[in-house]
Protein backbone atom coordinates (compact mmCIF):
# COMPACT_ATOMS: atom_id res chain seq x y z
CA UNK A 1 0.00 0.00 0.00
CA UNK A 2 1.40 3.35 -1.05
CA UNK A 3 0.79 6.38 1.16
CA UNK A 4 1.29 9.80 -0.44
CA UNK A 5 3.24 12.24 1.70
CA UNK A 6 4.66 15.03 -0.49
CA UNK A 7 6.61 16.90 2.16
CA UNK A 8 9.84 18.87 2.20
CA UNK A 9 12.22 17.12 4.55
CA UNK A 10 13.61 20.41 5.87
CA UNK A 11 10.12 21.78 6.48
CA UNK A 12 10.67 21.97 10.26
CA UNK A 13 13.69 24.23 9.70
CA UNK A 14 11.84 26.31 7.09
CA UNK A 15 8.88 26.82 9.43
CA UNK A 16 11.21 27.94 12.22
CA UNK A 17 13.07 30.23 9.79
CA UNK A 18 9.77 31.93 8.91
CA UNK A 19 9.07 32.44 12.64
CA UNK A 20 12.54 33.96 13.04
CA UNK A 21 11.92 36.23 10.05
CA UNK A 22 8.65 37.41 11.56
CA UNK A 23 10.41 38.10 14.88
CA UNK A 24 13.20 40.05 13.14
CA UNK A 25 10.62 42.06 11.16
CA UNK A 26 8.68 42.84 14.35
CA UNK A 27 11.92 44.05 15.97
CA UNK A 28 12.78 46.01 12.80
CA UNK A 29 16.30 44.59 12.71
CA UNK A 30 18.21 43.69 9.54
CA UNK A 31 19.80 40.23 9.66
CA UNK A 32 22.89 39.17 7.75
CA UNK A 33 24.07 35.54 7.61
CA UNK A 34 27.83 35.34 6.97
CA UNK A 35 29.24 32.08 5.66
CA UNK A 36 32.60 30.84 4.41
CA UNK A 37 35.07 28.01 4.63
CA UNK A 38 37.20 27.83 7.81
CA UNK A 39 40.09 30.29 7.81
CA UNK A 40 38.81 32.74 5.19
CA UNK A 41 39.03 35.58 7.71
CA UNK A 42 35.34 35.94 8.52
CA UNK A 43 35.91 37.04 12.10
CA UNK A 44 38.60 39.58 11.24
CA UNK A 45 36.45 40.92 8.39
CA UNK A 46 33.62 41.29 10.88
CA UNK A 47 35.79 43.06 13.46
CA UNK A 48 36.89 45.62 10.87
CA UNK A 49 33.32 45.94 9.56
CA UNK A 50 31.98 46.57 13.07
CA UNK A 51 34.47 49.33 13.82
CA UNK A 52 33.32 51.10 10.64
CA UNK A 53 29.58 50.63 11.22
CA UNK A 54 29.42 51.41 14.95
CA UNK A 55 28.29 53.51 16.70
CA UNK A 56 26.22 54.98 13.81
CA UNK A 57 24.54 51.59 13.57
CA UNK A 58 23.70 49.47 16.59
CA UNK A 59 25.00 45.99 15.83
CA UNK A 60 24.73 42.57 17.49
CA UNK A 61 26.54 39.39 16.51
CA UNK A 62 25.69 35.72 16.96
CA UNK A 63 28.77 33.54 16.43
CA UNK A 64 28.51 29.85 15.63
CA UNK A 65 31.34 27.41 16.16
CA UNK A 66 31.53 23.76 17.02
CA UNK A 67 33.78 24.54 20.01
CA UNK A 68 35.42 27.47 21.85
CA UNK A 69 34.31 31.06 22.40
CA UNK A 70 37.47 32.43 20.75
CA UNK A 71 35.61 34.26 17.97
CA UNK A 72 33.12 35.81 20.38
CA UNK A 73 36.03 37.00 22.54
CA UNK A 74 37.74 38.56 19.51
CA UNK A 75 34.54 40.32 18.45
CA UNK A 76 33.71 41.53 21.97
CA UNK A 77 36.84 43.71 21.86
CA UNK A 78 35.05 45.96 19.35
CA UNK A 79 32.33 46.63 21.93
CA UNK A 80 29.64 44.81 19.96
CA UNK A 81 26.90 42.84 21.71
CA UNK A 82 27.89 39.26 20.99
CA UNK A 83 26.66 35.80 21.88
CA UNK A 84 28.28 32.46 21.05
CA UNK A 85 26.55 29.28 19.94
CA UNK A 86 28.60 26.10 20.31
CA UNK A 87 27.02 23.25 18.39
CA UNK A 88 28.96 20.52 20.20
CA UNK A 89 26.16 20.60 22.76
CA UNK A 90 23.86 19.70 19.89
CA UNK A 91 25.95 16.94 18.31
CA UNK A 92 28.74 18.95 16.68
CA UNK A 93 26.51 20.22 13.90
CA UNK A 94 28.12 21.57 10.76
CA UNK A 95 25.72 24.51 10.40
CA UNK A 96 23.44 26.76 12.44
CA UNK A 97 19.82 25.67 12.12
CA UNK A 98 16.94 28.11 12.46
CA UNK A 99 15.95 26.70 15.86
CA UNK A 100 19.30 27.72 17.40
CA UNK A 101 19.03 31.33 16.26
CA UNK A 102 15.87 32.65 17.89
CA UNK A 103 16.93 32.10 21.52
CA UNK A 104 20.29 33.74 20.90
CA UNK A 105 18.62 36.66 19.12
CA UNK A 106 16.22 37.13 22.01
CA UNK A 107 19.12 37.01 24.48
CA UNK A 108 20.75 39.91 22.57
CA UNK A 109 17.52 41.94 22.75
CA UNK A 110 17.06 42.95 19.13
CA UNK A 111 14.88 45.97 19.98
CA UNK A 112 18.09 47.90 20.59
CA UNK A 113 19.70 46.76 17.33
CA UNK A 114 19.65 47.96 13.72
CA UNK A 115 21.74 45.08 12.40
CA UNK A 116 22.18 41.50 13.58
CA UNK A 117 25.04 39.56 12.02
CA UNK A 118 25.17 35.78 12.28
CA UNK A 119 28.67 34.40 11.77
CA UNK A 120 27.88 30.88 10.67
CA UNK A 121 30.09 27.82 11.14
CA UNK A 122 33.02 27.69 8.72
CA UNK A 123 31.74 25.34 6.03
CA UNK A 124 30.84 25.96 2.38
CA UNK A 125 28.38 23.05 2.14
CA UNK A 126 25.78 22.68 4.87
CA UNK A 127 25.00 26.28 5.92
CA UNK A 128 23.90 26.98 2.33
CA UNK A 129 21.01 24.56 2.78
CA UNK A 130 19.60 26.02 6.00
CA UNK A 131 17.50 29.20 6.05
CA UNK A 132 17.77 30.90 9.45
CA UNK A 133 15.35 33.75 8.72
CA UNK A 134 18.02 36.18 7.52
CA UNK A 135 17.52 39.10 5.12
CA UNK A 136 20.76 38.55 3.21
CA UNK A 137 23.49 35.94 2.95
CA UNK A 138 27.11 36.88 2.43
CA UNK A 139 29.85 34.42 1.52
CA UNK A 140 33.52 35.14 2.22
CA UNK A 141 36.26 33.66 0.04
CA UNK A 142 39.95 34.43 0.54
CA UNK A 143 42.83 34.54 -1.91
CA UNK A 144 44.65 31.76 -0.04
CA UNK A 145 41.95 29.36 -1.28
CA UNK A 146 41.41 28.16 -4.85
CA UNK A 147 39.96 30.35 -7.61
CA UNK A 148 37.62 27.49 -8.44
CA UNK A 149 35.89 27.34 -5.04
CA UNK A 150 32.70 28.92 -6.48
CA UNK A 151 32.57 26.15 -9.08
CA UNK A 152 33.20 23.47 -6.48
CA UNK A 153 30.56 24.79 -4.08
CA UNK A 154 27.98 26.27 -6.45
CA UNK A 155 25.02 26.13 -4.04
CA UNK A 156 26.75 28.44 -1.55
CA UNK A 157 27.49 31.04 -4.23
CA UNK A 158 24.00 30.64 -5.72
CA UNK A 159 22.23 31.37 -2.43
CA UNK A 160 24.52 34.28 -1.51
CA UNK A 161 23.36 37.89 -1.98
CA UNK A 162 26.92 39.23 -1.91
CA UNK A 163 30.46 37.86 -1.81
CA UNK A 164 33.68 39.10 -0.26
CA UNK A 165 37.11 38.26 -1.67
CA UNK A 166 39.34 38.70 1.37
CA UNK A 167 43.09 38.96 2.01
CA UNK A 168 43.83 40.91 -1.21
CA UNK A 169 46.94 42.31 0.54
CA UNK A 170 48.50 38.87 -0.03
CA UNK A 171 48.00 38.91 -3.82
CA UNK A 172 51.60 40.01 -4.64
CA UNK A 173 52.91 36.89 -2.89
CA UNK A 174 50.53 34.36 -4.40
CA UNK A 175 49.73 32.88 -7.80
CA UNK A 176 46.04 33.49 -7.09
CA UNK A 177 44.17 34.86 -10.13
CA UNK A 178 41.68 37.30 -8.57
CA UNK A 179 39.85 38.21 -11.81
CA UNK A 180 39.36 34.49 -12.48
CA UNK A 181 37.95 33.96 -8.98
CA UNK A 182 35.46 36.80 -9.53
CA UNK A 183 34.64 35.42 -12.98
CA UNK A 184 33.92 32.01 -11.43
CA UNK A 185 31.57 33.61 -8.91
CA UNK A 186 29.72 35.34 -11.76
CA UNK A 187 29.52 32.05 -13.65
CA UNK A 188 27.53 30.59 -10.76
CA UNK A 189 25.69 33.83 -9.91
CA UNK A 190 25.88 36.45 -12.70
CA UNK A 191 24.55 39.42 -10.69
CA UNK A 192 26.42 38.68 -7.45
CA UNK A 193 28.03 41.82 -5.99
CA UNK A 194 31.68 41.02 -5.13
CA UNK A 195 33.74 43.12 -2.72
CA UNK A 196 37.51 42.68 -2.93
CA UNK A 197 39.07 43.76 0.34
CA UNK A 198 41.66 43.12 3.02
CA UNK A 199 40.51 42.74 6.61
CA UNK A 200 44.13 43.22 7.66
CA UNK A 201 44.87 46.55 5.95
CA UNK A 202 41.31 47.83 5.54
CA UNK A 203 41.75 48.22 1.77
CA UNK A 204 38.56 47.98 -0.28
CA UNK A 205 36.16 48.32 2.66
CA UNK A 206 34.25 51.43 1.55
CA UNK A 207 31.95 49.82 -1.08
CA UNK A 208 31.26 46.90 1.28
CA UNK A 209 30.33 49.19 4.19
CA UNK A 210 28.17 51.29 1.85
CA UNK A 211 26.36 48.14 0.64
CA UNK A 212 25.49 47.13 4.23
CA UNK A 213 24.36 50.66 5.15
CA UNK A 214 22.01 50.81 2.17
CA UNK A 215 20.58 47.35 2.92
CA UNK A 216 19.99 48.18 6.59
CA UNK A 217 18.39 51.52 5.65
CA UNK A 218 16.12 49.91 3.05
CA UNK A 219 14.65 47.62 5.69
CA UNK A 220 14.74 49.60 8.92
CA UNK A 221 14.72 53.23 7.73
CA UNK A 222 17.77 53.84 9.94
CA UNK B 1 27.70 16.36 6.36
CA UNK B 2 24.25 16.96 7.77
CA UNK B 3 22.74 13.79 6.31
CA UNK B 4 22.18 12.39 9.82
CA UNK B 5 19.84 15.28 10.64
CA UNK B 6 18.06 14.86 7.34
CA UNK B 7 17.67 11.11 7.97
CA UNK B 8 16.15 11.89 11.38
CA UNK B 9 13.62 14.25 9.80
CA UNK B 10 12.91 11.66 7.12
CA UNK B 11 12.14 8.93 9.63
CA UNK B 12 9.98 11.27 11.73
CA UNK B 13 7.92 12.42 8.73
CA UNK B 14 7.46 8.81 7.58
CA UNK B 15 6.43 7.58 11.04
CA UNK B 16 3.89 10.42 11.31
CA UNK B 17 2.44 9.46 7.92
CA UNK B 18 1.69 5.83 8.83
CA UNK B 19 -2.06 5.55 9.59
CA UNK B 20 -2.42 4.73 13.32
CA UNK B 21 -5.00 2.01 12.67
CA UNK B 22 -2.44 -0.21 10.94
CA UNK B 23 -1.13 -2.87 13.30
CA UNK B 24 2.56 -3.68 13.19
CA UNK B 25 3.25 -1.60 10.11
CA UNK B 26 6.35 -2.33 8.08
CA UNK B 27 7.61 0.15 5.51
CA UNK B 28 9.16 -1.44 2.44
CA UNK B 29 10.13 1.66 0.54
CA UNK B 30 10.44 5.41 0.92
CA UNK B 31 10.24 7.45 -2.27
CA UNK B 32 12.33 10.62 -2.28
CA UNK B 33 13.15 13.43 -4.66
CA UNK B 34 16.62 14.93 -4.24
CA UNK B 35 17.72 17.85 -6.39
CA UNK B 36 21.20 17.68 -7.88
CA UNK B 37 22.13 21.04 -6.34
CA UNK B 38 21.01 20.11 -2.84
CA UNK B 39 23.79 19.48 -0.37
CA UNK B 40 22.80 15.84 0.14
CA UNK B 41 24.91 12.82 -0.74
CA UNK B 42 22.63 9.87 -1.51
CA UNK B 43 25.11 7.27 -0.27
CA UNK B 44 25.57 9.07 3.09
CA UNK B 45 21.84 9.58 3.44
CA UNK B 46 21.19 5.86 2.91
CA UNK B 47 23.81 4.96 5.50
CA UNK B 48 22.39 7.42 8.06
CA UNK B 49 18.85 6.29 7.32
CA UNK B 50 19.75 2.66 8.10
CA UNK B 51 21.16 3.75 11.47
CA UNK B 52 18.15 5.88 12.42
CA UNK B 53 15.51 3.47 11.08
CA UNK B 54 16.75 0.58 13.21
CA UNK B 55 14.08 -0.75 15.61
CA UNK B 56 11.35 1.31 13.92
CA UNK B 57 8.72 0.25 11.33
CA UNK B 58 11.14 1.65 8.76
CA UNK B 59 13.95 -0.78 9.52
CA UNK B 60 15.04 -2.44 6.29
CA UNK B 61 13.09 -0.02 4.09
CA UNK B 62 14.64 0.89 0.76
CA UNK B 63 15.29 4.55 -0.05
CA UNK B 64 14.19 5.05 -3.66
CA UNK B 65 15.84 8.33 -4.64
CA UNK B 66 14.74 10.17 -7.77
CA UNK B 67 17.41 12.66 -8.75
CA UNK B 68 15.95 15.96 -9.97
CA UNK B 69 17.99 17.83 -12.60
CA UNK B 70 19.00 21.46 -12.08
CA UNK B 71 16.70 23.57 -14.27
CA UNK B 72 17.02 27.34 -14.46
CA UNK B 73 15.24 30.14 -16.26
CA UNK B 74 16.75 33.40 -17.46
CA UNK B 75 14.99 36.37 -15.86
CA UNK B 76 15.67 38.48 -18.94
CA UNK B 77 14.87 36.36 -21.99
CA UNK B 78 12.94 33.55 -20.23
CA UNK B 79 15.09 30.84 -21.82
CA UNK B 80 14.93 27.67 -19.75
CA UNK B 81 17.63 25.01 -19.70
CA UNK B 82 19.19 22.21 -17.69
CA UNK B 83 22.42 23.13 -15.93
CA UNK B 84 24.97 20.38 -16.34
CA UNK B 85 28.02 21.89 -14.58
CA UNK B 86 28.25 24.91 -12.27
CA UNK B 87 27.45 27.31 -15.16
CA UNK B 88 24.39 29.40 -14.40
CA UNK B 89 24.92 32.07 -17.04
CA UNK B 90 22.33 32.43 -19.75
CA UNK B 91 23.91 31.30 -23.03
CA UNK B 92 22.18 34.23 -24.80
CA UNK B 93 22.40 37.30 -22.58
CA UNK B 94 25.33 36.14 -20.38
CA UNK B 95 24.83 38.71 -17.59
CA UNK B 96 21.19 38.40 -16.57
CA UNK B 97 20.28 36.64 -13.37
CA UNK B 98 18.59 33.26 -13.56
CA UNK B 99 16.01 31.74 -11.26
CA UNK B 100 16.06 28.17 -10.07
CA UNK B 101 13.20 26.08 -11.44
CA UNK B 102 14.29 22.79 -9.91
CA UNK B 103 17.33 21.08 -8.43
CA UNK B 104 17.16 22.01 -4.74
CA UNK B 105 14.49 19.50 -3.72
CA UNK B 106 14.85 17.37 -0.60
CA UNK B 107 11.37 15.86 -0.56
CA UNK B 108 9.64 12.74 0.57
CA UNK B 109 6.87 11.88 -1.89
CA UNK B 110 5.41 8.63 -0.55
CA UNK B 111 6.01 5.49 1.44
CA UNK B 112 5.08 1.92 0.60
CA UNK B 113 3.79 -0.38 3.33
CA UNK B 114 4.15 -4.17 3.25
CA UNK B 115 0.76 -5.90 2.80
Amino acid sequence: MEIKIQKRVLEANETQAQKNRQYFNDQNVFVMNMMSSPGSGKTQTLCKTLTKLMPALRVGVIVGDICTSNDADRLAVTGVKVTQINTDQFGGDCHLGASLILNSAQALDCRDLDLLIVENIGNLVCPAEFDIGEDVRVVVLSVTEGEDKPLKYPLMFRVADAAILNKIDLLPYLDFDAPLAVENMKTVHPQLPVFELSAKTGAGFDPWIEWIRIKVFEKTGR
Amino acid sequence: MHEMGIAEQLVQIALDAIPPEIENPRVEKLNLKIGKLSAVVAHSLTFCFEVIAKDTPLEGAVLEIETVPVMVQCLSCNARWEVAGPEFRCPDCKVAEVKMVSGREIEITSLELAQ
